[in-house]
């Protein structure tokens, strides 16, 4: 299952002592699922508390005088009008507007940053951050940190238990707690929770107050994704790719308008375009009818036969009670409501453009 | 008197008087996760040793189960349609998948019996 290539968690043995079954995901050994099951640890992460190790995952700190500049070039984003603290969801685009990667960046201070992004496309991430730091008198260092998440209704209870106080931090907000900390009030889920960048070792001390709590579980890969579909949110590399624009994916809100309008970001004349013609596909959530899950990959009819578009991401939604998916339709075919099929190994199975997200976010905003 | 196999794809057939009764081992469905859906087969339906017969669904994945010897289902779990998850809690009892009448029965000679298959798993 594991090539040579792959690359492990700092904090493995963690798992295997905990009896993760593991499995590869975006060049790493990932652990899926512990002895609860995916079922059990997504219940539970809605319930409680999940705690997951995102390691794979990418810090980046972006420093220097010419910061601002450059994440204003790099991403659709007004860095400088971003509050310290303040964390923003935006991507890094290409010229032709399609999404290289999206991530999470906060601002620690006048000309610091910090970049969370995907496993996946950290290597070409921070390529094209090198690239462009060289035009903006800007450092970009990627940090050796444990990445950990820990969501749901009882994370801020659960660390306040372990030492670490979050009382006044609200969602999409990261700050600097201890040195070489990172912590922001953000996630995958859909739930209140926190993302932490730590030290090894300090990492080890946390995970072991967290789990003396019965309120944590360790939640596994499989469970985050179903989390993160039943939450409406994207996956890069099946519901974002270099060539999805944000128009298309229906995250134009992650884009001010000003910032739109102004065009100084690496793909902002493809993206008027874009916008000027509409989107002739759109992203939307889908609802199969019936128990049996419609998968990534799967194509979707209208009710001539004639082709509609295709599903990104699908499975079963354990807190739904029923299967999730979505995908991307063509524009006329968006609208909630609309009936569509899906193919599943020749069963045309009825599925419904309906709105997302399928469970609510429970952000603590304020 | 019944007699149980077992097949490298992690199946057990419960044999007695030419009929087969099939479902996956509890190794199988440990490895599978929890199952949310199972696509049953048509009573009558003709199979070859390595056609699908079922496809079972995980919260994460689909996987095919394959006919382990030629023969016709006579019968499938019906009851598997309402509580998908009897194969994770009774694998080798309630969660069996489907009934097929054997077509060569020599062909059992080819599979494991049980202490074969424990060692197969390890």
């Amino acid at each position: 299952m594991t090539g040579e290539d792959t690359k492990h968690l700092p904090l493995e043995d963690l798992h295997q002592a905990a009896g993760a079954r593991f499995g590869a995901f975006a060049g790493w050994s990932m652990p899926l699922t512990y002895p609860p099951g995916v079922m059990k640890e997504h219940l539970h992460t809605r319930e409680h508390a999940g705690l997951f190790d995102i390691s794979h995952m990418k810090l980046f700190e972006v420093a220097g005088p010419g910061a601002t500049t450059l994440l204003n070039r790099a991403c659709p984003l007004d860095a400088g009008a971003l509050d310290i603290s303040q964390s923003k969801y935006t991507f890094f685009l290409n010229e032709a507007a399609g999404i290289i990667d999206d991530l999470i960046v906060t601002r620690l201070g006048d000309d610091r940053f910090m970049v969370v992004a995907n496993a996946g496309n950290a290597v070409e991430d921070e390529k094209h951050l090198r690239a462009l730091s060289a035009d903006f008198d800007t450092r970009v260092e990627p940090l050796d940190r444990i990445f950990l998440a820990i969501q749901g209704p009882d994370a801020w209870a659960a660390l306040a238990r372990a030492g670490i106080e979050t009382g006044s931090l609200l969602f999409m907000h990261g700050i600097e707690p201890r040195q070489n900390w990172f912590m922001s009030r953000s996630g995958y889920t859909g739930e209140d929770g926190f993302e932490l960048g730590l030290p090894e070792k300090d990492a080890r001390d946390l995970f072991a107050k967290l789990l003396e709590d019965e309120r944590v579980q360790w939640i596994g890969l499989a469970a985050r994704d179903s989390l993160r579909l039943e939450a409406g949110l994207c996956l890069h590399g099946q519901d974002l790719t270099p060539e999805i624009d944000p128009a298309s994916a229906g995250l134009m809100w992650a884009i001010p308008k000003e910032v739109r309008a102004a065009g100084g970001f690496i793909g902002a004349d493809a993206l008027r375009s874009i916008l000027e013609r509409g989107p002739s596909q759109k992203r939307v959530g889908l609802k199969p009818d019936g128990r049996q899950p419609v998968r990534a990959g799967a194509a979707l009819v209208d009710a001539d036969g004639n082709p509609a578009g295709h599903v990104t991401s699908g499975g079963f939604g354990p807190s739904t009670g029923h299967p999730v998916a979505m995908g991307y339709v063509n524009a006329v075919l968006a609208k909630a409501g609309t009936k569509l099929f899906a193919d599943v190994r020749g069963t045309k199975i009825p599925i419904d453009v309906t709105p997302l997200p399928f469970t609510p976010h429970r952000y603590r905003k304020g | 008197m019944a007699k149980t196999y077992f097949t490298e794809d992690h199946e057990w057939l419960r044999v007695d008087g030419g009929v087969a009764t099939v479902g996956i081992t509890d190794y199988a469905q440990e490895q599978l996760g929890d199952l949310v859906f199972v696509e049953l087969p048509e009573i009558g339906r003709k199979l070859a040793k390595g056609d699908t017969a079922v496809v079972v669904e995980s919260v994460k994945a689909a996987s095919d189960v394959y006919a382990p010897v030629d023969g016709e289902i006579t019968e499938a779990n019906a009851s598997l349609s309402a509580d998908p998850s009897l194969v994770n809690s009774a694998a080798t009892g309630d969660g069996w998948l489907w009934k097929m009448k054997l077509s060569d029965e020599s062909q059992l000679d080819s599979l494991m019996d049980e202490a074969a298959y424990k060692a197969h798993i390890g």
